[in-house]
């Protein structure tokens, strides 16, 4: 990519704040994701915004109230409400309701599986709906932090108090637990299928190897990580919650055992969001004082997409698929897009 | 980075035995007209019979935290749903917890304490307590969870006074008193206490850690609600009150008026809060430093301890630093020597 020249002098950051067009979403946005032509910035409560390639944006109404989850799998945007109830938003615009919970319960966590399934939980039972269109279901020992389908098969990483259970909904095998003491609110496998790593409670992530569940502990942040992105072909994890990028190594079999992080882009402010370039070794990160930044995986080179603009921390970030765009989103609705 | 406090949500905590009334005051709360809307989080649907969209029902699931401290609890569920609440910011204008009859008070304190992104958008208010005025002596006795709940209070709504006599009454209220001398204490009959009373206290606000009197001192001035105020029949107690000492839980306090030395009394506090903090259910202080012209103030939760400095002493204050502890079985002579040696001589 011969746009991202850091140049020579470290003193003055390399800008694309001249390619970014700004957008006012009029809302607090959660998340952002490319649906189709558009970038959809999902709200905090009740509605979509979607932006087309103009800046031209369209509200979506998706839920009566807040909108507690989403997940993307590149044709479906997926979304939980407090409302109880479960909502798709495809390419057209179309939304569609999936779900209703019969007790109204808060749909708290959603996970998209590339195959067509659908997962959802509320408090601690998780619910699969597969091709088929039955629903299956699983009682958690607690409420549910986090859901994720692996890459291969159906089976679903669900998090929860002490661990999470792998859980095959078309077997039926005795679920697989990974235990670890503590809280765990967010689970991602890697995209080789040979780890499940957690974002707890505690300012922590805690790793397995699924093939012998042997432990890792990545500790050491100051916050809590809300933010995890995969870099292109898996190789490493990158992670909010410091006051620079933590990115894990993943490229070994032992993954990140007995091996240092790579900590990137410092500043003195802490990481919000990051979103790996889906074709190069760059990411994209935003910080608690509005900043956004393009990192370099490699050597930490970074370019600034967004000044700091300390009235709101940014709460989403997405590329497209092709790599060309980026949207970002503050917390406060002040939002853009970068185009490469 | 943290939001004034003014700004963040306050969060009510109503806790009380079965039956004590909590369902009665929450009711109240969110029927009675006041122009504000309460985001509430119960745990038992149903029991609540108004139509409100911001209730919401929780799992009472206590987590211990990774740090070894057992009695570092925090109430996981209520972490997600006050997480999921901000994103309706602006919809309500404060939460109220109601918590199960049979449930420590502590671990939903000690959330606000523990979680950075709970602690940016909401402040712990107050912890009210309904009690039952009739049954509450009895439950002293035989529910440690009673006796927690009265711990733990910063207002204590003394229900169904309708349904005892003026002895009865005053025999419980002196029980609450042996346990609990410092909480706000209101009776009332099917919980009609002012909601002012109760919400907007502040009592966690570190600001307004202003007076730490026993209210019992003050208690003759509590009634201004029935008219016979002047007319109480039997005064032969002092104040109107017996004393009574509950074997378990006491509180404990200590004041100074000469000034404290800082190397030695945070190490001392700190010190005790980590070997005594399972005992410990609250502590509060103002405190006056040698070669500090600012006020010191600090309250904690168990093994949580918040505190800073807060305003220069003003001309002609008394400089009196005073603390209060309630506990469990608390060591009374070893904290009292103890602090006698954080004084300067």
């Amino acid at each position: 990519m011969k746009e991202f020249d850091p140049g020579d002098n470290a003193a003055s950051i390399v800008s694309v704040t001249d390619r970014v067009r700004g957008l006012t979403i009029g809302m607090p946005v959660t998340s952002v994701h490319f649906l189709g032509e558009n970038a959809a910035f999902v709200g905090a409560e009740e509605e979509v915004a979607l932006v087309n390639g103009d800046g031209g944006i369209s509200r979506i109404a998706v839920h009566s109230g807040g909108i507690l989850c989403s997940a993307f799998d590149g044709m479906r945007l997926a979304m939980g409400g407090d409302d109880g109830k479960l909502k798709a938003l495809n390419a057209a615009g179309e939304v569609a309701l999936l779900a209703t919970d019969p007790k109204r319960r808060w749909i708290d966590n959603v996970a998209l599986h590339p195959d067509g399934a659908v997962a959802w939980s509320a408090g601690k039972t998780a619910f699969v709906r597969g091709g088929t269109g039955e629903d299956k279901s699983f009682d958690a020992p607690s409420t549910v932090g986090g859901l994720a389908f692996a890459p291969k098969g159906l089976r679903l990483a669900v998090a929860h108090y002490n661990g999470v259970t792998l859980w095959f909904p078309n077997m039926t095998a005795k679920p697989e637990v990974l235990e670890w003491a503590g809280s765990h609110l967010g689970v991602v496998f890697s995209p080789d299928n040979k780890f499940v790593v957690t974002a707890m409670h505690e300012p922590a992530l805690h790793g397995w190897r699924l093939a012998d569940h042997r432990h890792m502990r990545m500790t050491g942040y100051p916050g809590r990580v809300r933010s995890m992105s995969w870099s292109v072909g898996g190789k490493s994890l990158a992670t909010s919650g410091a006051d620079m990028v933590i990115v894990w190594p993943f490229a070994s079999k032992d993954g990140p055992m007995g091996k240092e992080p790579a900590m990137l882009a410092p500043l003195q402010a802490r990481v919000s969001a990051v979103a790996c370039h889906p074709r190069q070794d760059i990411l994209a990160a935003g910080y608690s004082d509005g900043t956004i930044l393009m990192v370099r995986l490699d050597d930490g080179a970074e370019i600034l997409v967004r000044r700091r603009n300390a009235a709101s921390p940014v709460a989403a970030l997405a590329w497209n698929s092709k790599g060309t765009l980026l949207a970002f989103g503050a917390e406060d609705g002040d939002a853009g897009l970068l185009t490469l | 980075m943290p939001e004034p406090t003014s700004q963040k949500i306050p969060v009510t905590v109503l806790t009380g035995y079965l039956g004590a009334g909590k369902t009665t005051l929450l009711n109240r709360i969110l029927s009675e007209n006041h122009g504000k809307k309460y985001a509430v989080i119960v745990n038992e649907f149903g029991e609540i019979g108004i139509d409100n969209d911001l209730i919401i029902g929780a799992d009472e699931e206590v987590f211990e935290m990774n740090n070894g401290c057992v009695c570092c609890t925090v109430r996981g569920d209520l972490v997600r749903i006050l997480e999921g609440l901000m994103k309706r910011k602006g919809k309500f204008d404060a939460i109220i917890v109601e918590t199960t009859g049979l449930a420590d008070p502590a671990p939903v304190a000690q959330t606000f304490f523990v979680d950075e992104d709970v602690q940016r958008n909401a402040r712990l208010d107050a912890v009210v307590t309904v009690a039952d005025a009739k049954w509450l002596s009895d439950r002293l006795k035989d529910a440690p969870e009673a006796k927690n709940q009265i711990a733990f209070a910063d207002v204590i709504v003394l229900n169904k006074t309708d349904l005892v006599s003026g002895a009865e009454l005053a025999e419980v209220e002196a029980r609450i008193r042996g346990i609990n001398p410092y909480a706000k204490l209101h009776r009332t009959e099917r919980c009609q206490v002012a909601l002012s009373d109760v919400l907007e206290r502040g009592a966690f606000d570190l600001d307004r850690i202003l007076e730490i009197e026993p209210e019992f001192l003050e208690a003759g001035d509590d009634h201004d609600h029935d008219h016979h105020h002047h007319g109480h029949d039997h005064d032969h107690h002092h104040g109107g009150l017996k004393h009574y000492h509950d074997e378990d839980m006491q509180s404990l306090s200590l004041r100074t008026d000469k000034p404290l030395d800082a190397t030695k009394f945070m190490p001392w506090l700190q010190g005790l809060i980590a070997s005594e903090g399972q005992r410990i259910l609250r502590s509060k202080g103002i405190l006056a430093f040698s070669d500090d012209n600012d006020r010191y103030v600090f309250q904690g939760v168990h093994m949580m301890l918040e505190g800073d400095h807060q305003r220069a002493w003003k001309d002609g204050e008394a400089r009196e630093s005073r603390l209060v502890f309630i506990g469990r079985e608390l060591p009374e002579q070893t904290i009292r020597d103890g602090f006698e040696r954080c004084i300067t001589t």
